[in-house]
């Protein structure tokens, strides 16, 4: 159907319509270009890294890049600790947001709105404003060069309560609430276990968003930690590039494996990941 | 008038149950909440009339000094001016590729080749920044670069994109408009797929020209949309330092020197040298141009809806 009509247009449109699409295509590939080039170096060894002009595919391919790397740097552990930091600073930031954006939606009680605004007004302070007296705070506690010391001030975020709020009051009726009270439900149960059904999908969406937030966190790390071994991966990979900045295939060979994480879960994610950055986007 | 305790006595029962509820559950995340988010944040305000360093706090009490002395600083006053040049840039350049990628993307090509391009021009939002950022370190290479070796082609001479100041900083604008546009053109695809087609099909029954009709439908009724991709890219731009850090090595290979940015000097100010004060009252010149950026946000926005 499409096609058929494309074909009726005019010879003039159809060539334009192919140059928009080379000139597109062009584009796309030199958008994937720069995460191909990591590919591509990671597989040569150093001769070959110095040929000019630079040959697109190896001429010799070689895996010795990534066993030097695995062994020059704990990348498994960096890895690691990425993953805890994440996961548990997403399990934290889903449970505080949906309960604060859901009692701030649906319950009346002195001070919501006060509490409320102040969580707004909070909203557009970026991180970089407070990192030093957070820094301090943490110094009085004891927490630097701690797991908890790296963890702590990623258990909340301002815009996550926000958004919580907002979907709570479109996507939670009070006539459901109303009736599992008739039917004798707790509130602690109403909203632990029937309102997460209702908030599933942006629930999701903040997952994604505080996973993403975690994983890409780095002057933090750079601030709160001093030992290699609690690194997570963007923090460790930046220390290894800076030691070894010379051997590019070395390097590079590190930065493939810090990237297939996010690459194999977009592939298996991608709609969803889209989809979820385009509503925690739209709201803000 | 009634006494409190009169009218808290007037409160029904169910009330007094849900109030429970809401201390139990409210009160350990504002807790939280207001340690990790608000207590900072006036600190940082408190600090920053202050000489404060690591290890004597509240020294001594500088009332404006801090904000002047900053003013005279040639560090800060670069700081300023890279992160300036760097946000406008990157905003401009990315904000008018997206616009352009999602204005083709919407109305042109469609289905499967559609959604491969769309991928194409996301896909870098996706990858974490400090891997990208060593491929573009190789990409800009002086010696064995493909940039270089490319602008070979045409017959320009090589450029030294990571041992100049000025080059350097033109490579942070490139790798981050890279970065973003992704991002930018598919807030905007929402935008405009959220633009009634039937608009563009009376146009076109009028006889408007695709051009005439980017420039009369599409553009007035993104207007709100485009304004918030703006806001959002010239902020984040502000607080750049993960890929400066990555990429603007100096000569003796300490990070991010080549391209001082506002972040990175509070970063020096407050934990090389341990001026915390200082930092922080830097922090709030960043934040006071933040601010500006949302409230021109929130009047324009108003103002378009009424």
């Amino acid at each position: 159907m499409t096609k058929a009509r494309r074909n009726r247009r005019p010879l003039k449109d159809r060539i334009l319509y192919g140059i928009v699409v080379l000139l597109l295509l062009a584009g796309g590939l030199i958008m994937v270009f720069p995460i191909f080039w990591l590919f591509s170096t990671s597989l040569r060894l150093a001769p070959e890294l110095n040929v000019v002009p630079p040959h697109l595919l190896p001429d010799h391919w070689t895996l010795a890049n990534f066993e030097k790397a695995f062994t020059k740097a704990p990348l498994l552990g960096y890895m690691w600790n990425s993953i805890a930091f994440a996961t548990v600073s997403t399990v934290f930031i889903l449970l505080t947001s949906t309960i604060a954006g859901y009692i701030f939606a649906k319950f009346k009680f002195p001070g919501n709105n006060a509490l409320f605004m102040l969580v707004l007004a909070t909203a557009i302070v970026p991180f970089e404003i407070y990192m030093v007296p957070l820094f301090l705070q943490m110094k009085t506690l004891g927490l630097i060069d701690k797991p908890l010391g790296l963890f702590l001030p990623f258990l909340v975020m301002s815009y996550g309560i926000f958004f919580m709020r907002q979907n709570t009051q479109t996507s939670v009726p009070d006539e459901l609430l109303d009736a599992a009270r008739i039917d004798g439900m707790g509130e602690a149960r109403i909203m632990l276990l029937m309102v997460p059904r209702l908030l599933a999908p942006a629930m999701s969406a903040l997952a994604i968003l505080a996973f993403i937030q975690a994983w890409t966190a780095f002057i933090w790390p750079l601030l709160i930690l001093n030992n290699p071994k609690s690194f997570p991966m963007e923090l460790g990979l930046s220390q290894f590039a800076n030691s070894f900045s010379v051997d590019f295939g070395l390097v590079s060979a590190a930065a493939v494996v810090a990237m297939a994480p996010t690459l194999i879960a977009f592939l298996f994610l991608r709609r969803r990941i889209v989809d979820g950055i385009t509503l925690t986007g739209l709201k803000g | 008038m009634r006494s409190p305790l009169a009218r808290a006595r007037s409160v029904p029962h169910r009330t007094w149950v849900r109030y429970r509820f809401v201390a139990l559950f409210l009160t350990p995340i504002m807790a939280l909440y207001i340690y990790l988010r608000i207590l900072p944040t006036g600190q940082a305000f408190l600090m920053s009339f202050y000489k404060w360093e690591l290890i004597k706090p509240a020294e001594k009490f500088l009332g404006l000094d801090n904000y002047a002395n900053l003013l005279k600083d040639d560090n800060f006053r670069q700081a300023f001016l890279n992160t300036t040049i760097f946000a406008i840039v990157t905003t401009i350049i990315s904000v008018f590729l997206a616009l352009m990628l999602a204005a083709v993307l919407s109305r042109y090509v469609r289905g499967r080749l559609g959604g491969l391009l769309e991928l194409l021009y996301f896909a870098p939002v996706l990858v974490p920044m400090v891997p990208v950022t060593l491929g573009w370190r190789e990409i800009f290479n002086y010696n064995h670069g493909v940039l270089n070796a490319a602008l070979g082609v045409f017959g320009i001479a090589k450029q030294p994109w990571l041992s100049d100041p000025t080059m350097a900083l033109a490579a942070v604008v490139i790798l981050s408009v890279w970065k973003q546009v992704g991002y930018n053109m598919i807030i905007l695809l929402v935008g405009m797929r959220a633009i009634p087609i039937i608009y563009h099909e009376a146009a076109a029954v009028d006889g408007a020209s695709a051009w005439q009709q980017f420039r009369k439908i599409t553009m007035p009724l993104l207007a709100p949309v485009t304004l918030f991709v703006v806001v959002i890219t010239t902020i984040s731009a502000y607080n750049v330092f993960t890929q400066v850090y990555v990429l603007a090595s100096d000569v003796q290979g300490a990070p991010g020197k080549l391209v001082r940015v506002l972040v990175y000097d509070i970063f020096e100010n407050g934990f090389r040298f341990f001026k915390m004060g200082y930092a922080a009252s830097e922090a709030v010149y960043l934040f006071l141009i933040i601010m500006a950026l949302t409230i021109i946000q929130f009047r324009f926005l108003r103002g378009s809806q009424s």
